[in-house]
């Protein structure tokens, strides 16, 4: 990892007088293997690196990137860089990030035995996968995908503001997709399970998830439009919490495109939800010891009991507010920092999904939703998705329903949540998940 | 990009211990983007990714490796390890014959990106902001960006296949919000064509300005959609996209031959009303969508897949034709050399019929007029799918009356295509687009005429 230090060092030290420099230098080994019908499909295995280059002179800031770390690369990088920073529009709050005496954590992110896993092994897992998707269930008719995948990535950031940061992470993931068949209908259902190593990987749970979605859904039918409680499920309530985090970013924010911009200290939410961004959780996916500037992450409670308490911001969003980073750098070498939560969850509450179901008593569980990038407005707020799931009856799951909708907007879903429950769920996403139950909800059917 | 001995030495490297087919796929891509946001040019951007992807296929497995080192040695030692993930067990040398395939997309490149001063695209993208601006007070956020990529490929296999593609793709946007006592909101028009700087004597960016403000402007006034079913008339241009879900990947080989499509087995019968003619087509001049060879160095084709309702073909990559014992359609693409080739589209549309389109709102009691579709997504093993509205109507006794907010459309792919009920005949193309596959975004194009679907389900909080 020290020749990523270096290299990135020896980039910044080129920086003319009154000029600051800036270079993130990534590397990644990534693995990714297929398989279909007990024979490997497509086994691919590579490295990759890259180079970013932010300058920052006279208030203009430019820059540009590489996927190499050859030298006259990285010359070609760094005068591109110059070159686009002539072009911006001066703004006196543009600048790079400065030490801000915040201490890094110490998180275990890294697991050596992955880069000393043989890929037989890695293999023998996604195979394994395949197999008990089939075993499952009778009802199993195909599956459309079963893989394993991992990464080894390393990042390092140097500044001439005094930022020298470097990191590293493994992960690893079995993923599967698989249709259930019976008489003329076919239904499909994923499932995953996601660590940092191969003994962090639950197979079983995988396989299982997976059918069962699959297999739960067969027979359903289209519901009336109505109003009604639903129960999300917590990989649908993590879908929704990363949209909502966006919304909460310092950029969004300034620029007048977040519908929370003026309400900071108001009641946003039902007074059950407490959301936090803590990518230093180490059971986060995402979790991170130092955010895309270099700074540490930290953890940032944005709603309290219900009451907006504050908004994510980078260095220059920080800066402009009036405030300071809130250690929500994102990027990747190929652009310059956005801000964004990295790790957002809702503190969760005690009840377990049936116990959640059992008080509803009439409604229905939303398994999983689509299309929510397109039907989700994170400036209005207003949300329309796709949606399929099983109807509730008198406090108990029943019949499968599909091909409808759910629809509101983020601002009175938040304030409509009665429940939160206790089964927090981590997944492969800045986001994590529990059940939610939330009232007087859209759904548009037959 | 490399000198055809050393592709030749490649291949053979990647064919040594017993691999039945081998292909290099070389990239030399450069990028550039302006934002302007927020009052202000933030940022320029300029990008290269340069590499190779090697593929080495045994029996049914691939292997896969890529290198940003296109010297002999780095691409060598990527041929090995792809040679090594499938597991080749024999022996033995190939020579490899190649011979240069034309790559040609019948048009020339006018202004390449790079010749262009940044100061001229800073100018497109202030003069944006400023008209949108201009266009009224409620407008309070304006962004635009200019984005411009030259990418060339160079492909080489053991079949003998050589061939090398030089690719220019500009692209033009702007987006507002519009704020007034019912909130904010957001509207958005892009343009992108396979050329060059050109693309502005093709387009007026005030007009996009101008347009982008009134669809936000518009939506100010807009009440929630309904729920519920009803007819639905998509107008020309705005709509392609849910063809483009509906049933274009349910049509890609790869999908089908794992039974991941409700479209298997099913060529030859009718899967759509009379009169719907369903075209993929990657030779379209200056499309978003148009390919020269695809990323398996294969002539762009124009493919026809539903003719008069009747399911007529699937799309097809190399390695699923191969198998098949037909040639591919042309439809094997990737992102970059880092990716492997899959069954993708080009430009997909529905052809025009006959109909006068105001007489087609006209006969239509009580619907919605969706003149702009966002993005996506569908199930292809059930041919569910979903898609947002960003800018529609209610229709009222044939008449287009309010501006509704967003809200999505939810259908099945193979139930839309038999309930199309009247074709307009005044075809169009829609914007640029990005099709999403196994985490893979190629750019993609699609068009439609105003054409009228009887009954969908509107998911909106209107009861």
């Amino acid at each position: 990892m020290g020749d990523l230090l270096d290299i990135a060092d020896q980039v910044v030290a080129r920086a003319n007088d009154g000029e600051q420099l800036e270079a993130v230098v990534v590397r990644g080994l990534d693995t990714e293997i297929r398989v279909y019908e007990g024979e490997v499909e497509s086994l691919a295995s590579a490295q990759s690196q890259g180079v970013g280059v932010r300058v920052v002179v006279g208030g203009r800031q430019g820059f540009a990137y590489a996927g190499s770390l050859d030298p006259d690369v990285l010359d070609e990088t760094l005068a591109e860089a110059r070159d686009n920073a002539r072009f911006a529009t001066v703004d006196p709050f543009a600048g790079l990030a400065e030490p801000d005496g915040v201490t890094v954590p110490t998180l275990d992110l890294y697991r050596e035995s992955l880069a000393h896993t043989p890929t037989d092994r890695k293999v023998g897992l996604a195979l394994e996968l395949e197999r008990a998707v089939r075993a499952a269930d009778g009802r199993i008719s195909g599956i459309e995908s079963a893989e394993y995948v991992d990464s080894l990535s390393e990042a390092a950031i140097v500044t001439t503001t005094g930022i020298r940061s470097s990191s590293r992470d493994s992960s690893c993931y079995v993923a599967t997709y698989a249709m259930a068949t019976e008489g003329p209908d076919t239904q499909t259902g994923f499932g995953f399970s996601v660590g940092r190593d191969l003994e962090s990987l639950d197979v079983s749970r995988a396989a299982t998830d997976a059918a069962d979605r699959a297999t739960r859904l067969l027979g359903a039918s289209q519901p009336p439009s109505e109003r009604v409680t639903v129960v999300l499920d917590p990989w649908v309530t993590a879908q929704f919490l990363g949209l909502i985090g966006y919304t909460l970013g310092g950029e969004a924010v300034l620029k007048g495109r977040s519908l929370f911009a003026e309400r900071l200290g108001e009641q946003v939410a039902s007074p059950l939800v407490t959301l936090v961004d803590d990518p230093t959780d180490p059971r986060a996916f995402t979790a991170t010891d130092t955010d895309g500037e270099g700074l540490a992450a930290r953890r940032n409670v944005l709603v309290a009991d219900g009451t907006l308490s504050m908004f994510v911001h980078n260095a220059y969003t920080g800066r402009r507010s009036g405030g300071a980073s809130t250690g929500n750098a994102v990027r990747g070498y190929s652009s310059t920092p956005s801000v964004g939560c990295m790790a957002v969850s809702l503190v969760p509450g005690t009840a377990s999904q049936g116990e959640l179901v059992a008080s509803v008593g009439d409604g229905v569980l939303i398994q999983d939703v689509a299309g929510l990038h397109s039907g989700v407005n994170p400036v209005s707020g207003d949300f329309s998705t796709g949606a399929e799931g099983l109807r509730i009856r008198g406090g108990e799951l029943a019949e499968p329903v599909r091909e409808f909708t759910i629809a509101s907007t983020l601002q009175r879903m938040l304030l409509d949540v009665a429940a939160v429950g206790g089964d927090l769920q981590w997944l492969p996403m800045n986001a994590s998940g529990v059940s939610l139950v939330i009232h007087d909800v859209t759904v548009s059917g037959a | 990009m490399i000198d055809e001995a050393v592709i030749d030495r490649v291949l053979g490297t990647a064919l040594r211990t017993g691999g039945e087919f081998a292909e290099v796929f070389a990239e030399d891509k450069r990028s550039s983007s302006a934002l302007f946001d927020d009052g202000k040019v933030e940022e320029l951007t300029s990008g290269r990714d340069r590499g190779a992807g090697i593929r080495v296929v045994v029996g049914d497995t691939t292997g896969f490796a890529h290198t940003a080192d296109l010297t002999e040695a780095g691409l060598r030692t990527a041929a090995e390890a792809a040679a090594a993930a499938a597991r080749g067990g024999g022996g033995g040398t190939r020579t490899v014959a190649l011979t240069r395939r034309h790559a040609d997309r019948g048009y020339a490149i006018e202004t390449y990106p790079e010749d262009v001063p940044k100061a001229r695209k800073v100018e497109l993208l202030e003069r944006a902001d400023e008209v949108a601006r201009a266009t009224a007070g409620a407008i309070s956020q304006v962004s635009a960006s200019y984005g411009d990529s030259r990418r060339r490929i160079l492909v080489a296999n053991s079949d003998g296949v050589l061939a090398a593609d030089d690719t220019v793709r500009t692209l033009f946007s702007v987006s507002t919000v519009a704020s007034g006592d019912t909130g904010m909101q957001t509207g958005r028009e892009s343009v992108g064509h396979t050329v060059g700087f050109e693309l502005f004597d093709m387009v007026d960016v005030e007009e996009m300005a101008r347009r982008a403000a009134g669809r936000a402007l518009t939506k100010l006034q807009a009440r929630p959609a309904p729920s519920g079913q009803m007819p639905v008339v998509i107008a020309s241009g705005g709509g392609g996209v849910l063809f483009h879900e509906a049933c274009g990947h349910g049509l890609e080989a790869d999908l089908v031959a794992k039974g991941a499509s409700v479209f298997k087995g099913r060529v030859g019968e009718r899967v759509a009303s009379p009169g719907v003619t369903v075209v993929d087509d990657g030779t379209m001049a200056k499309e978003w969508g148009n390919l020269a060879i695809d990323d398996e160095g294969n002539p762009a084709q124009r493919n026809v897949l539903i003719e008069d309702g009747y399911l007529t073909d699937y799309m097809w990559d190399l390695l699923r034709a191969r198998k098949e014992g037909r040639p591919s359609s042309g439809n094997g693409r990737r992102q970059s050399y880092q990716h492997l080739p899959m069954v993708r589209m080009t430009n997909t549309y529905l052809l025009a019929g006959e109909e006068d389109p105001d007489a087609i709102v006209a006969s239509t009691e009580r619907g919605v007029l969706v003149k702009h579709l966002g993005g996506g997504q569908v199930n292809t093993a059930t041919g569910d799918f979903v898609f947002g509205m960003t800018e529609a109507y209610l229709i009222e006794d044939g008449e287009v009356t309010e501006p509704l907010r967003e809200g999505n459309l939810i259908g099945n792919g193979p139930e839309v295509l038999q309930r199309i009920d009247a074709l307009g005949n005044d075809f169009a193309m829609g914007p640029p687009g990005t099709c999403g596959k196994d985490g893979q975004g190629v750019p993609v194009g699609d068009g439609v005429p105003t054409l009228r679907v009887s009954s969908l389900t509107i998911g909106g909080t209107a009861a």
